[in-house]
């Protein structure tokens, strides 16, 4: 298995060779700050091209087929079109929430995934508190919508910021809690740990059931958390036009949507280091063959493929279910989401206790 | 008591099967996309497009080989028109072979910016000299492009039409 | 203790306002160019106010200058989703006036494709009703069946939206000889699709939470404000026309009239839902019994009707649909008015939608099926 950690302390080494301290430690932010916005850049790209093509797929069109080959270039060149286009302020709106919200929203989304461990040692930020870390920083992404809702002096966005702030203030406990029941069975909050800790089989499979209903759990409240349908009430396009976001236009609107599809990354990223193993191959009990092959795909290729799977399972339900209302979305947190993660926490807890788990 | 809870977890389950019954609609379709594609990739597929005959895309006025139609100018289309998009101009001319004055039609005049394609125009003409052609591509830079004048130039009256 | 606290500040703070949202006339989903003005309390609403006029076109004007044979075509641009039974309103009017019997071949294909169109326009109402609440891709499901019935239109109308295929007297044209074959097709086809409809929208928890018990309308409210067709139907308003007043083939052919009782949201979808089935059953008994002879009554190439009032009425996707002609004996009628369905759906919202929360109101706008150029012709 390949590590990169000798891989970014060698360019560590050489940049502390050739300059002073200081600059090399400037450098090196730079030169993370720069991948991470050159990823952040082509996840979004990559991502909208992805669910415009599947979902045309599932809804027995075509999609975009024709900007390079195969449509690939048509989120370049729709985002080329994006940044062309006039920036337009209403009248009345208070110009600096205006244009602070797309910058709330990016920079949450963005500090997020730099927590996310691509493969062994491929990790910007590995702190011990880890998934407490991306709890808490991804409920920040709520000020910007709150933000763009109130300060567009639209009530369309209003309606739609507040209904965000109800909804992400709600779910945000049941993100909590079904991560914290698989801290229950990890034992520990470092991401980098807690796929060590999934070296002899994935939560999913070591965890039980416990671990199974952890996993849809924390998909559903994710999936609200970030807004996206089956929850995607402050946009609800039929109902509010565009919500939040309805004043925004040419990049300021590429921001939000941007940060949209690049969150979506964030929950299938997450998911997959926490429930699926990271990085870590498909293993298969005792059969040495079989791990063999599996190992010879590269890590990084497997947490790509993880990823791939688990956004598909969210474009599938967004293209398949009809939006909640906003009662009702709160009623499905707290009247069944809520109690069922505190009861797998509890059952979690007796099977830890009792040292069933992996 | 624990009828309650039974119920609560009963209707979870139901809720779940049918959120899975859903998704196996649209899991089926996208697995069997390449044979259920609907989309007809539309300006590529020009040359095998092939609308049906009664297809009404815009008035036409028909002529054959010698560049002779078979209106008389009998303006039973114009009347026949709702929206006025037919416009008949026509004179008397002398007719070189027998030397009477006859009806003759000057210009054909069709508003395809008006027209409705509601077809009377066609059930009208006696002659049948007009019908409804298939071309639906339509769409022009300027509106006056859209007054057509259908009879060719030098276009006579065919023979025997009359009788 | 803690009523000793002044809360009067607080409670001034939490007073909540009520406030104006204009909905339309540009909208996602208030399907064409309807402009509501509500009246909210946070997210629930106190008051509708339907706007309408936006493409008011006026046709009935129009239709005072026409010949009874240009009428006709006019009738396609009001509810162009069940534009061959507006024809046939039209022409029925007319043929009741000149008392013209039409042939039996005439009468059983259109009758055929009245209840295509409303299958047309049904599908069209499924998908769009499902996009309405958020799946979109109901939308593109419907759209498919319903291109087959276009393709069915195309080959016999000439058209596939304004298909203007009746003429007083009769038809157009004849049927294209792939007609039968084609419509056995698509019924074919349409009954394996149907009950994928259910599995998608009508099963799924989300959508019947979004749908049962929402926008409740009494029968009583029905009848007063003359709420016609599935809409008024599902409130348990036996006001199918195709059985009170029937006209065509429909006296001859076994079709149930779906009534319910619940008069909710999920009640309207599930009367049409069921409408499509029984439109299913009529062009199976039709299809294959389509009897020889002529496609038109023969009627003089001016039609000038007696002095006098004439109504008909006749059932389409929406309701209740009636043409009620003034005629002084000339070639145009003095007076045409158009009872449309639309119209009288549209203003009993504010009675239905009063107290449910904004996202309701989308769900009991589709429910009602309006059609913007129905209602402001």
């Amino acid at each position: 298995m390949y590590d990169f950690t000798t891989l970014v302390q060698s360019i560590g080494n050489f940049l502390h060779g050739q300059f002073s301290p200081g600059v090399a430690t400037a450098l090196e932010w730079t030169l993370v700050i720069l991948v991470y916005l050159a990823l952040y850049a082509i996840l979004g790209l990559v991502l909208v091209y992805v669910e415009r093509r599947v979902c045309a797929f599932f809804q027995l069109r075509l999609g975009p087929n024709r900007v390079g080959w195969a449509g690939t270039a048509q989120t370049v060149a729709d985002a080329l079109k994006l940044l062309l286009k006039e920036p337009v302020t209403v009248n009345k709106a208070d110009k600096l929430l205006y244009n602070l919200a797309p910058f709330i929203i990016t920079l949450a989304a963005l500090t997020v995934i730099s927590l996310v461990p691509f493969a062994k040692g491929l990790q910007a930020f590995d702190i011990n508190i880890g998934l407490l870390f991306i709890v808490a920083v991804s409920s920040l992404g709520v000020v910007g919508i709150l933000l763009a809702g109130w300060s567009s002096n639209n009530k369309y966005a209003l309606i739609g910021a507040m209904r965000s702030g109800a909804q992400i203030v709600s779910y945000e406990l049941s993100v909590g809690l079904s991560l914290l029941t698989m801290v229950l069975l990890t034992g520990t909050l470092q991401l980098s740990t807690i796929i060590e800790t999934q070296a002899n089989g994935w939560w999913i499979f070591k965890g039980h059931v416990p671990a199974i209903i952890a996993f849809f759990l924390y998909l559903t409240a994710s999936i609200a958390e970030i807004n996206r349908g089956p929850f995607d009430l402050p946009e609800a396009e039929s109902e509010l036009t565009a919500g939040f976001h309805t004043e925004y236009s040419g990049l300021k609107f590429a921001f939000f949507f941007l940060a949209e599809f690049v969150n979506m990354f964030t929950v299938a990223a997450i998911a997959t280091t926490v429930f699926l193993g990271g990085w870590m191959p498909f293993h298969l009990g005792d059969w040495a063959g079989f791990n063999a092959v599996m190992d010879f795909v590269p890590p990084i290729l497997w947490f790509f493929l993880k990823v791939s799977a688990v956004i598909f399972l969210m474009m599938w339900f967004k293209w398949t279910f009809p939006r909640l209302r906003i009662d009702q979305l709160l009623k499905l947190e707290w009247k069944y989401l809520m109690p069922l993660n505190l009861m797998n926490l509890v059952f979690t807890a007796i099977l830890v206790y009792l040292g069933w788990h992996g | 008591m624990f009828r309650a809870i039974y119920e609560y977890f009963k209707e979870i389950l139901l809720a779940i099967r049918g959120l899975i019954n859903g998704m196996r609609i649209t899991g089926k379709y996208i697995a069997h996309a390449r044979k259920e594609i609907i989309t007809q990739e539309y300006p590529d597929n020009r040359d095998t497009l092939q609308m049906f005959d009664r297809f009404r895309g815009e008035v036409v006025l028909l002529h054959n080989e010698n560049n002779e139609h078979r209106c008389t100018g009998c303006s039973a289309c114009e009347v026949a028109c709702p929206n006025g998009s037919i416009e008949i101009i026509w004179a008397r001319r002398e007719d070189p072979e027998t030397g009477k004055k006859k009806k003759q039609i000057e210009t054909f005049v069709y508003h395809l910016s008006m027209c409705t394609m509601c077809n009377l125009c066609i059930l009208a003409c006696p002659t049948d000299a007009i019908k409804m052609g298939h071309d639906f591509e339509h769409a022009v830079f300027d509106r006056s492009q859209l007054t057509k004048v259908l009879n060719r130039p030098g276009s006579k009256l065919e023979k025997g039409v009359e009788e | 203790m803690s009523d000793q606290l002044d809360l009067a500040p607080a409670t001034d703070l939490l007073t909540s306002q009520e406030y104006f949202v204009n909905m339309g006339p540009q909208h996602p989903s208030t399907h064409g160019v309807l402009r509501l003005v509500l009246t909210i309390d946070g997210e629930i609403i106190r008051k509708v106010e339907p706007h309408i006029g936006y493409i008011h076109r006026s046709i009935e004007k129009m239709c005072e200058k026409d010949t009874y044979r240009q009428i006709v075509h006019l009738t396609d641009r009001m509810d162009y989703l069940s534009c061959h039974i507006n024809n046939e309103a039209v022409c029925l009017a007319v043929e009741q006036a000149l008392q013209i019997e039409v042939p039996e071949r005439v009468k059983v294909i259109r009758t055929i494709i009245d209840e295509l169109t409303r299958l047309a326009s049904h599908q069209l109402w499924w998908g769009v009703m499902g996009m309405d609440l958020g799946a979109i891709t109901s939308f593109l499901y419907g759209f498919r069946d319903r291109e087959m019935i276009n393709d069915i239109f195309e080959e016999t109308c000439g058209a596939r939206l304004t298909m203007n295929y009746n003429v007083p007297g009769g038809l157009m044209f004849d049927i294209h000889p792939n007609f039968q074959k084609r419509t056995k097709d698509f019924v074919a086809h349409f009954k394996t699709k149907l009950p994928e409809y259910d599995q998608l929208l009508s099963d799924n928890p989300i959508f019947r939470a979004r749908t049962e018990g929402i926008g409740y309308m009494s029968k009583e409210d029905a009848v007063a404000y003359g709420v016609t067709g599935p809409s008024g139907r599902a409130s348990g308003f036996a006001c199918d026309v195709r059985k009170r007043h029937p006209y065509g083939m429909y006296p001859q052919v076994d079709f149930k009239e779906v009534l319910m009782t619940d008069g909710d949201c999920f009640a309207r979808y599930k009367a049409r839902i069921l409408e499509m089935w029984e439109s299913l059953r009529i062009i199976e008994q039709l299809i294959d019994n389509i009897p020889e002879g002529d496609f038109q009554a023969p009627t003089k190439q001016v039609i000038k009707l007696p002095k006098g009032e004439f109504y008909q009425r006749v059932e389409t996707a929406r309701g209740d649909f009636g043409v009620y002609i003034i005629s002084d004996g000339n070639k145009s009628p003095y007076r045409l008015k158009f009872r449309s369905p639309g119209f009288s759906n549209l203003f009993v919202l504010d009675k239905v939608a009063r107290g449910s929360k904004l996202a309701d109101l989308v769900a009991i706008m589709s429910t009602f099926d309006y059609v913007m150029p129905d209602i402001d012709r």
